[in-house]
């Protein structure tokens, strides 16, 4: 084992940091709910100081994973704890980094239990860092499972009135995909000899006819393994058709767990595609890159037509994330369709046009996945706050809030047109990026139909504001109070981040676009 | 490796001196008999983790790939010379982890009946013989005292079961726990006899009970394939395997709660050591012949033990069902005849272990307190038992396989065994069945099972923990004790320890298992028969030694 370097020792005390804060804050008395809220939000804000040493220690003319470190965990099967990270996990470390201080920042209202809620978030911020992190399957599976857990129990708990349906639902959906994951892993494992995700990429999509040690049929095992992978980061996603959890877990999830879960948990799926789906099976990638943008459009668009349909406010906005990682799967499939060409067609490069729009819409889709974490964040944290005041968030009960609470007007307006993509905002840029670079690979139907779905884009969201904001104010809503000064404090940073995005988008994009360079 | 000091006697025989010492207390002083049996319990608990340590230290010096190389502190003296019965004892690196599972759940059991009211002499007394038992068969190299020590541990199982068990269930279900583990160990001990007597390849008979002269001899393949099931099933019955599981959860439920925790924590492991060590490791022919069959048994175990766990409204019987499935994993593991395999299954057996004994805690006190195990009376007891709702829902993520905790450590290389079992081709297995054609479909099949487990566990946590509590319901709800903490943090402490650190634990059971999976390895099956032809020529044999035919 090489010395541990300053920046692996960074990193692990990045994921771990979270884990013992968590019994940190389990520990003190549970009648001291104002220390236990202060000491988790600090705790959680700790990590952004390794993630921005990372951020800036990260050597981006390399652009390849860096700060690795593997030591022996499991020698009997040859599972090793490797971790690293590149521009796209970094990325995602941060958009963890940011948002769950948030989202503990938004639950101070918790009076229920804080401490075990507390321990759980934090307890979910270890999770997510580790997989961002991983570079082994097994490791990655692990973390990937086991964010599961915290989550269920913030819906079962904290939840509204059908958490018991909605978190059971959740959970097994989850579990149950993950399931072909964890035979297809042992598959690759056991025949190429070791679970190392770099090692892998190189051994796996060039294996024999007949796999080593197992003795199945190569192209048979490929197959299905590649859509077990599939299957399992789709459902995290979500993409149509599998996205039926999503709306009930948000639906019932507190505020807090619902801006994590869009936030950070529906990028996992899409992070999985980007590390293992398409570089562990680029032949099927390639084949399957219409199915995928095929997929990604219906997303789109059914996504939006839902949305619109929804007059439960919160129902509304889960929709709308359907709506938006329709987009990162549009730009997946670009990723898909180049990165598999040489393998599919006997190492003929694809062109030089062709790969950069592929590395634009990679880029977009990465940059997508930070845009709707935070716009998705700022939407459901809006939610939230009016939730908490009205106690319904039946859209046809509402009107003329903007009357009453008129900060909270402004902020939600802000809000929604980040979500619904409008130029100057972050959502246009990613967005833009993507449909750009789905264009140029060729997916002319694909992302054609898909302006249908931005199209309801812009009428779900108009839809919600009227609802809430405009029309003549109701009299059981004339007692509203406005926004505290700590819900403000949630919602300023998510603004200033999104506005950043829009107009400068190239402080996250360079690091990014590097890795993303990287990998064609 | 020389040890003059006799530690695994100390192990084993400490117990059931203090069982006597425990007897020959006056009446009035039965208090002091828990003190006595915890002593004993915590004194075997140090003198096994000195073992382990010390042997996980010699790990390399002792690994090997004849049994015989990796055995510590052997202990040998003349009993029975002439017949060829000696006591000896000794440890390899499963074994060794099996004792310090025991010592380790004994202490908890221990703990948990500290306020046993109803006779503690006798109670703790017989405690302690149940624990002396089952160490025994774990150290016992000879063959009669492994299967002396196996009778001695399931002798008072059923005393225990018929006198503190549950009121309506005990005297059928301590009968039947008998009976069927009686009925199996004598298939066993009859199989071993005829083995004992089958003349070898240069036609004398083996002549010893050593254990160690067993593991290296090869019988006739004729006698390995017909003798293997009788055999390996006698004790595979200890260890539940389907269809022979039945005694189990009527076991499990009617005993009381120390009891079910070292019937489940640690009998049934004993069932599957010894058909490890005793049916695998002396016979690999017949193994390589019936595990494609018998997969296919442990496959049943594993989905239907946790559907059948999954209608359960008595909490002991989902328990005892999840155990039923869980150690059909075990029996998977073996069968998949690799080394992957025995490493999940030995795993499984610890992580098992302490497992279902913690299970087997909690639900014990959730009884003392709501005098109900029913799934549909209990609710809410996270308002007054929030330790035991922590470790509960820690212990059925073990269950479920949850990575990061031990369940998963021990599963995933179970199910990695059966995927490379898929690799090995050996013709004219039981009825034709190649494993190259359905190992992999049992792989798949099985993981099933999880989310089987997955579901019926989040309906337990449910149902018994979480929602509204009616406190006038329940009139003798009390906290726990600082002792009953103890236990729940300690078992809970290990099933994480394991899971995130698997060297700890891997590597001694590694070292354990390799000498069987070594035979399995060098068992080819030349020449096979099939059942039939097998059966018609040990009838010639046999009417032949009478004088007939």
């Amino acid at each position: 084992m090489d010395d541990l370097t300053t920046e692996n020792l960074l990193l692990n005390f990045l994921i771990y940091f979270p884990l013992l804060a968590g019994f940190v804050v389990l520990l003190l008395p549970s009648e001291e709910k104002n220390l236990i809220r202060r000491l988790s939000l600090i705790f959680s804000l700790v990590p952004m100081v390794p993630v921005l040493m990372l951020w800036f220690a990260y050597d981006r003319v390399d652009a390849g994973m860096q700060f690795q470190m593997m030591m022996p965990w499991f020698e009997t099967i040859g599972a090793n704890y490797h971790i690293g990270v590149d521009g796209v996990s970094l990325a995602m470390m941060l958009l963890t980094a940011i948002l769950t201080p948030l989202a503990i920042l938004a639950s101070f209202n918790v009076e229920e239990r804080p401490r075990v809620f507390m321990f759980l978030f934090l307890v979910l911020q270890t999770a997510m860092f580790g997989l961002f992190a991983s570079l082994d399957l097994i490791i990655f599976f692990i973390f990937w499972e086991f964010g599961l857990v915290p989550m269920y129990f913030l819906i079962k708990f904290w939840g509204g009135k059908d958490r018991d349906y909605a978190s059971f639902k959740f959970f097994i959906y989850t579990m149950a995909g993950s399931l072909g994951l964890l035979l297809s892993i042992q598959v690759m494992g056991l025949s190429m000899g070791t679970f190392d995700i770099p090692e892998l990429m190189r051994l796996w999509p060039n294996a024999e006819p007949t796999l080593p040690v197992v003795g199945l049929d190569t192209g048979t095992v490929k197959m299905l393994a590649y859509f077990a992978f599939l299957i399992a980061f789709a459902i995290k996603i979500p993409v149509w058709p599998f996205h039926t959890w999503l709306p009930d877990a948000h639906t019932q999830a507190p505020t807090a767990g619902s801006m994590i879960l869009a936030g950070v948990l529906l990028k996992l799926g899409a992070y999985g595609f980007l590390r293992l789906v398409v570089p562990l099976f680029p032949a099927w990638a390639y084949q399957t890159a219409g199915l995928l943008a095929t997929l990604g459009m219906l997303s789109v668009v059914l996504g939006g037509f839902a949305a619109y349909g929804q007059w439960d406010f919160k129902r509304l906005v889960a929709y709308s994330s359907i709506n938006h990682m329709g987009f990162v799967v549009l730009g997946i499939a670009v990723y898909a369709y180049v990165y598999g060409y040489a393998f599919a067609n006997q190492g003929m490069v694809p062109g030089e046009q062709l790969t950069g729009d592929a590395i634009l819409a990679t880029s977009g889709a990465v940059l997508q996945m930070f845009n709707h974490g935070l716009s998705a964040a700022a939407m459901f944290f809006m939610v939230g706050v009016i939730y908490e005041r009205a106690h319904t968030r039946d859209l046809k009960k509402f009107g003329g809030i903007w009357a009453v609470m008129p900060m909270f007007g402004a902020l939600l307006i802000f809000a929604s047109m980040a979500s619904l993509g409008l130029p100057g905002l972050n959502g246009f840029v990613s967005e833009f990026m993507i449909v750009r670079g789905v264009f140029g690979a060729g997916f002319l139907i694909q992302i054609g139909l898909s302006m249908i779905g931005l199209l309801m884009t812009g009428a779900y969201i108009l839809k919600g504001i009227g609802e809430v904001l405009h029309g003549p104010l109701k009299p059981e809503w004339k007692d509203l109070t406005d926004m505290t000064l700590r819900e403000h404090l949630v919602m300023w940073p998510l603004m200033i981040l999104i506005l950043s995005l829009g107009v400068w988008p190239r402080w996250l994009l360079a690091i990014i676009n590097d890795t993303v360079s990287h990998w064609f | 490796m020389e040890f003059s000091f006799p530690i695994l006697s100390m192990i084993t025989l400490s117990p059931l001196l203090v069982a006597v010492i425990i007897l020959m207390l006056p009446e009035e002083r039965g208090e002091n008999a828990r003190m006595l049996g915890l002593a004993a319990m915590v004194f075997g608990l140090v003198l096994s983790l000195w073992m382990y340590i010390t042997y996980y230290i010699n790990l390399e010096d002792v690994s090997g790939v004849l049994w015989e190389d990796t055995l510590m502190f052997m202990e040998t003296y003349e009993w029975l010379p002439s017949i060829g019965i000696n006591y000896i004892v000794g440890v390899d690196g499963l074994s060794a982890t099996l004792v310090l599972l025991t010592a380790f759940v004994g202490v908890g059991g221990v703990l948990i009946s500290w306020s046993v009211p109803d006779r503690p002499r006798e109670f703790f007394a017989f405690f302690m013989l149940l624990v002396a038992g089952v160490h025994g068969v774990f150290v016992a190299v000879d063959a009669f005292l492994l299967f002396f020590f196996y009778e001695l541990a399931v002798l008072p199982m059923y005393v225990m079961i018929v006198m503190w068990g549950w009121k309506e269930r005990r005297e059928y279900a301590g009968m039947k726990l008998t009976l069927y583990l009686l009925i199996g160990s004598f298939i066993s001990f009859i199989a071993f006899l005829v083995l004992y007597f089958t003349p070898l390849a240069d036609g004398s008979t083996i002549g010893t009970f050593d254990l160690r002269a067993w593991a290296e001899v090869d019988f006739p393949v004729q006698a390995q394939i017909i003798w293997f099931m009788p055999l390996f099933l006698g004790f595979a019955i200890l260890s539940g395997l389907w269809p022979f599981h039945n005694w189990s959860p009527d076991g499990h439920v009617a005993a009381p709660t120390a009891v079910s925790m070292i019937h489940a924590g640690v009998l049934m492991k004993l069932g599957a050591y010894a058909s490890m060590r005793v049916g695998i490791q002396i016979l690999p022919i017949g193994a390589v012949y019936w595990f494609p069959f018998v997969i296919l048994l442990t496959l049943i175990n594993v989905v239907y033990g946790s559907l059948i766990a999954m209608r359960q409204r008595d909490m002991k019987y989902m328990i005892g069902y999840s155990s039923v499935s869980h150690m059909g994993l075990v029996s998977m593991g073996f069968a998949a005849m690799n080394v992957e395999g025995f490493v999940g299954a030995g795993i499984q057996m610890v992580s098992h272990g302490i497992m279902t004994a913690l299970f087997f805690a909690i639900v014990g006190m959730i009884y003392d307190r709501a005098h109900s195990r029913n799934m549909d009376e209990l609710s809410g007891m996270r308002h007054v038992l929030p330790l035991p709702t922590f470790a509960f829902v820690l212990s059925g993520l073990v269950s479920m396989g949850m990575p990061g905790l031990s369940g998963f450590i021990a599963e995933f290389p179970i199910f990695m065994g059966v995927w490379r079992g898929r690799g090995i081709n050996i013709e004219g297995t039981f009825g034709g069945l190649n494993p190259a054609d359905f190992y992999s479909i049992v792989a798949i099949m099985s993981a099933l099972g999880i989310i089987i487990t997955a579901a019926y566990v989040l309906r337990a946590i449910n149902d018994v923990f979480l929602g509204e509590y009616e406190p006038e319901k329940w009139h003798d709800m009390r906290p726990i004790m600082a002792i009953d903490k103890v236990v729940l943090i300690s078992f809970g402490a290990c099933l994480v320890i394991i899971g995130l650190f698997p060297g700890v634990i891997a590597p001694m059971i590694e070292s354990g298992v390799t000498p069987v999976v070594e035979r399995l390895n060098d068992a080819q099956l030349q020449d096979p028969f099939t059942v039939l032809e097998a059966v018609n020529n040990v009838t010639t044999d046999l009417l032949a030694w009478f004088g007939g035919a």
